[in-house]
């Protein structure tokens, strides 16, 4: 899920128009000529969907009565509004994301700083802090879940043979007080190292010759990392923040493979799959769509906002 | 389609290795197919082969298969071009193919075989769409126990097809043939059959004198007092019973033997009244809470079939509930479980009228109104759902017969033994979902009980009675929209 995120660049806006003349004029209709396809081809695979996704959320469509469905104007959100496994999905989604994000970027921050550190075999360790992120989500929710099986996991296993005893036979995710935490570890362990890679950019272009200014002046470690790396890495560590809370807010398939439909763990992506595709509640299930839309650019803009800031 | 390209020299030889009988019938469908011929190219290259054949089968048979033709089958249907959606491209398929060719080559029509999706959620997406436009796509298709209500509108009537085949010593399993019919309608013909059992350690019941359990007191009991020996002689891994309890439609099929057996009803009844809450039910309901992390692992909440196989494959767990499919695979040699165990029927509880009961699974045959030859594809239907083809499905693919008779056929015992442990399931004990009532809508009822059920297990709620009367209303509000 998280390889498809859309970047909410910052961009200058440009003043700049052609100049009144004939072939000022043939200049700006070629740029028109020439943006054309990609004009057609986002209107035709993303304007499109969503104005559909959204005339459909005011309906009560189902794929089972094709042909027996009217407006019913905000009844679905209405409905949602009322709806307790709703909230519990809403709920869930926002622990999940605020926990996973804030745990991804402390532990990628010092692998980033650790592996940014000159030491022997750090390409090795580079390359091999890759591998959680190159294995495909629904190979390592799998392998997860074995791992994490009550009867015949390692972790279990491991626990109870350091003389955890109540570790026996516990059930990580069946548990309501540890399977959103447990599917959060799992989701830490996948995307710390992506989250790691990010920050190394950012650090990489940072000049030394700073730190060394600093070192003549007498700072130590812990005030060049908050008064140097850390205001400098300011910019990687937004863009890298609105790439994951993006990606977590969306999170589907590591949730689906490790627990299904299961109300402890359900999130709103899940509930929209539940409505649209078990339950063939089009028009439901495309209300649910509206809010997941309407939450993430919400935090686009907020993301938005504080980089333009940062900017200024 | 590419399959216009094809490959002259190649189609030759296999037309001459059909008539000369060089190849198989089975050899034959498997090269045809690679060669991408049509459907009514390999009608007439097989015909071929059987006018070669003839002599060696004298009683019609198709070659390469057990199919045998029903005596009643002497019609012609020369020049009727019937479609039937089957099995999708998998194992399923070449025996579809085979059980097409041999209707054709009999009655003289053309049957086109259509693979339908894999996914049951997909087939039914197809079904819908081409129904409701009244399209003749298809003539004859295969639908999904829980579907007869969803599409009755669409169905033609086929009781007259399944009494001549009872008048032909072809009983169908009462109540398979009742989640068929809608008011006085047959919508559709029982094809093949699935239901839960009980899987028992006859061993181990011997080793602690305990009797077998016929009611779910019994069985906790004897579970308990099994996983208890087991883990005291240090396999710590051990637990008394092992089912189904994610939230998913498996969820709802024990649920639904849990509440039946105890008298509760089926969640909601044929007349539409929601029963998910009635005293039974609330007592079922609580009595398997208390499984969970008792006999059985307090990860049940999480398992899915395969989940809960493992531990039974392990040998590990001292009663099963699961389908027939694992039979087969608990009785094969290389299974630490061969000789060890027995199948039957889920025990009753104790309430009023508790009764047995096995949820129904399993396929069945409905003819398309919008049929352009409704009659020859009533033919179709019912020789699909015949005594023979039937007997032929069970050796060739081992899926259960929905026809009293053909679990007395020797032929059928010899290739699947265990098949006369399952009569009593499908006899007496079954029991459908409340599919037919609620229609379309079905999905929805099966996912606010599993959910509701889920979490009364996992113990995100615990007060069953207030979660059951919830439960109640929200399955009131569905069913206002059927």
């Amino acid at each position: 899920m998280a390889t498809n995120t859309t970047t909410a660049a910052p961009r200058k806006v440009s003043k700049f128009s052609a100049p009144p003349t004939k072939a000022g004029r043939s200049i700006e209709r070629l740029g028109w000529v020439l943006i054309l396809p990609t004009v057609l081809v986002v209107l035709g695979i993303a304007i499109y969907p969503l104005v559909e996704s959204f005339r459909l959320s005011f309906t009560n469509y189902r794929s089972s009565r094709p042909d027996r469905w009217r407006y019913v104007g905000f009844d679905n959100y209405r409905d949602l509004f009322s709806d307790e496994v709703f909230h519990k999905a809403l709920w869930n989604t926002i622990i999940f994301t605020v926990t996973s994000v804030a745990a991804e970027t402390i532990l990628g921050m010092i692998v980033a700083l650790t592996i940014h550190s000159a030491f022997k075999g750090r390409g090795v360790v580079r390359t091999s802090m890759l591998v959680p992120w190159a294995i495909p989500t629904v190979v390592s929710s799998m392998l997860w879940g074995w791992m994490l099986n009550d009867s015949y996991g390692i972790v279990n296993k491991t626990l109870v043979g350091m003389g955890f005893d109540r570790f026996h036979k516990f059930s990580w995710v069946g548990d309501p007080g540890t399977a959103l935490m447990s599917i959060v570890a799992v989701d830490v362990w996948k995307t710390t190292p992506f989250m790691a890679l990010l920050l190394l950019a950012g650090l990489q272009v940072i000049p030394d010759d700073v730190y060394e200014a600093s070192r003549v002046d007498g700072a130590s470690k812990w005030q060049q990392f908050w008064q140097i790396t850390l205001p400098l890495l300011k910019p990687a560590l937004l863009v890298a923040l609105v790439f994951r809370t993006l990606a977590a807010f969306r999170v589907f398939d590591i949730i689906f493979v490790m627990n299904s439909y299961n109300t402890s763990t359900i999130s709103v992506s899940v509930y929209a799959h539940r409505e649209l595709m078990n339950n063939q509640r089009i028009g439901y299930g495309s209300a649910i769509a509206v809010v997941i839309f309407l939450c993430i650019a919400f935090l686009v803009v907020l993301y938005t906002r504080m980089i333009k800031v940062e900017e200024t | 389609m590419s399959r216009e390209i094809l490959i002259p020299n190649a189609v030759n030889k296999l037309v001459q290795d059909a008539m000369y009988g060089r190849a198989s019938r089975r050899d034959l469908i498997k090269r045809g197919s690679a060669l991408g011929l049509s459907g009514a190219l390999m009608g007439s290259i097989l015909r071929f082969s059987s006018v070669g054949a003839q002599s060696a089968t004298p009683e019609a048979q198709a070659a390469g298969w057990s199919i045998t033709k029903p005596a009643w089958l002497d019609v012609d249907l020369s020049g009727v071009e019937l479609s039937a959606v089957l099995a999708s491209d998998g194992v399923g398929a070449p025996f579809d193919q085979a059980v097409c060719d041999f209707f054709a080559e009999q009655t003289g029509a053309t049957v086109n075989y259509i693979k339908g999706a894999e996914s049951a959620t997909d087939r039914l997406t197809y079904y819908t769409q081409t129904l409701n436009a009244e399209a003749s796509d298809f003539d004859i298709f295969q639908v999904d126990v829980i579907w007869p209500g969803i599409l009755k509108v669409h169905a033609q009537d086929l009781s007259a097809a399944a009494d001549e085949l009872a008048g032909d010593g072809a009983n169908f399993f009462e109540r398979i043939l009742t989640n068929n019919r809608i008011g006085d309608t047959l919508v559709s013909i029982p094809m093949y059959t699935d239901a839960g059992c009980l899987y028992t350690r006859t061993d181990l019941l011997e080793k602690y004198g305990v009797a077998a359990p016929t009611t779910w007191a019994e069985l906790e009991t004897a579970a308990a007092a099994i996983a208890e020996g087991e883990v005291g002689e240090g396999n710590d891994a051990f637990v008394g019973f092992t089912f189904q309890a994610a939230a998913y439609e498996g969820l709802t099929c024990n649920a639904l033997e849990w509440v039946y057996s105890n008298g509760g009803g089926t969640f909601i009844e044929a007349d539409g009244t929601v029963s998910v809450n009635s005293d039974q039910a609330k007592a079922a309901i609580e009595r398997a809470m208390g499984w969970v992390g008792g006999i059985a692992p307090s990860a049940v909440t999480t398992y899915k079939e395969e989940d809960s196989r493992g531990i039974w494959q392990g040998g590990n767990s001292a009663f099963h509930r699961n389908w027939p499919y694992v039979y087969g695979i608990s009785a094969a040699a290389d299974s630490d479980l061969q000789g060890k165990f027995s199948m039957g029927l889920l025990p009753k509880g104790d309430g009023d009228g508790a009764d047995n009961a096995a949820t129904l699974g399993g396929w069945n045959m409905m003819v398309s109104k919008y049929s352009k030859n409704v009659d020859a594809a009533t033919v179709f239907a019912k020789y699909m759902c015949s005594a023979e083809v039937q007997k032929a499905r069970s050796i060739e693919r081992s899926l259960n017969p929905t026809i009293v008779e053909v679990y007395q056929d020797p032929d059928v015992l010899a290739a699947n033994p265990y098949i006369s442990e399952l009569f009593p399931i499908f006899d007496g004990g079954s029991v459908a979902r409340p599919s037919g009532v609620s229609a379309d809508l079905y999905n929805e009822v099966s996912t606010a009980v599993f959910t509701t059920v889920n979490e009364l297990l996992a113990g995100q709620q615990n007060d069953v009675s207030a979660a059951l009367d919830d439960l109640a209303g929200q399955l009131e509000d569905i069913m206002q929209d059927v």
